[in-house]
């Protein structure tokens, strides 16, 4: 009875999985290729632009997030990077525009509950748990690094 | 990478590919497994903390300037790279306060213009 059971469980899981409908993983990895290429090859004229400017790498970097965050932003706002985001998937999802868009689509989305709950609470949807686990994440690779390279306490 | 390799052809390429490569990666992740989009997403920000905790993400930088710099790795990165340099100069206090205020620029705007932008435009449909 068992047996049974389990052989009928395992021909509806082969079942769901030929009639789920799958997702065109080739096309789907080269636009996310062409619009994430795309994404970076703008903020590195943004970078160039800082760099030339004198900044170091590293503030030219955080400086080009920010200028980018404030596009992406602004892209959200006028209803066109969602567009982006339905034809290149994580290519427009990962760069920090992305970033900015999980953010801004939200808080647009749900102004209708209010600027409290609404706006204030649903603008961290994705961000939240970004920031939660990237604070904890670099805390845990921080200390490795110290301990390994006998910064802490020295 | 400086002002002239960043701004040549060769540095917009590089930037191109490798910043389109890690969104692929972010894709294959995305289209292979039962993760979403905002897993995906905090996936690769805690790869980005590893890998920077490892000393590879910097040199991935220099190399690929933005197209490693604009990914959201990155954030991962900007935040261990900001506790590592507090906790050189002042202790437990740095280490905690670092990261935030490495990222707080990014973060600050982010905030700011999501703030406008819901106040500003109606979502379309």
């Amino acid at each position: 009875m068992a047996k049974a059971d389990k052989s009928t469980a395992q021909r509806y899981a082969r079942l769901v999985a030929r009639r789920s409908p799958k997702p065109p993983v080739l096309r789907n990895a080269v636009t996310a290729f062409l619009g994430g290429g795309a994404i970076c090859s703008l903020g590195q004229a943004v970078l160039g632009f800082f760099l030339v400017r004198g900044l170091t790498l590293g503030e030219a970097a955080i400086t080009a997030s920010a200028v980018m965050v404030g596009l992406g932003a602004l892209l959200t706002g006028l209803g066109i990077y969602d567009e982006m985001g339905r034809w290149a998937g994580m290519g427009a999802a990962l760069p920090i525009t992305g970033f900015a868009n999980s953010i801004v689509s939200p808080a647009m989305e749900y102004r209708r509950e209010g600027l409290v709950l609404g706006v204030g609470a649903r603008l961290f949807t994705i961000a939240g748990p970004v920031i939660v686990y990237a604070v904890a994440a670099a805390l845990l690779a921080s200390v490795v690094r110290l301990l390994v390279s006998g910064g802490l306490g020295g | 990478m400086d002002a002239a390799t960043g701004l040549s052809l060769g540095g917009f390429v590089t930037a191109f590919v490798v910043g389109g490569l890690i969104c692929v990666l972010a894709q294959l992740v995305l289209d292979l497994t039962r993760l979403t989009g905002a897993h995906v997403m905090v996936l690769f920000v805690v790869l980005g903390a590893a890998a920077s905790g490892l000393g590879l993400y910097d040199p991935l930088i220099r190399f690929a300037g933005a197209g490693a710099s604009i990914p959201l790795p990155a954030f991962g990165h900007a935040l261990v790279q900001g506790m590592l340099k507090g906790a050189a100069s002042t202790g437990l206090s740095g280490l905690l306060s670092g990261g935030l205020s490495a990222a707080a620029l990014p973060l600050t705007v982010a905030i700011l213009f999501g703030l406008a932008m819901a106040l500003t435009f109606r979502p379309k449909g």
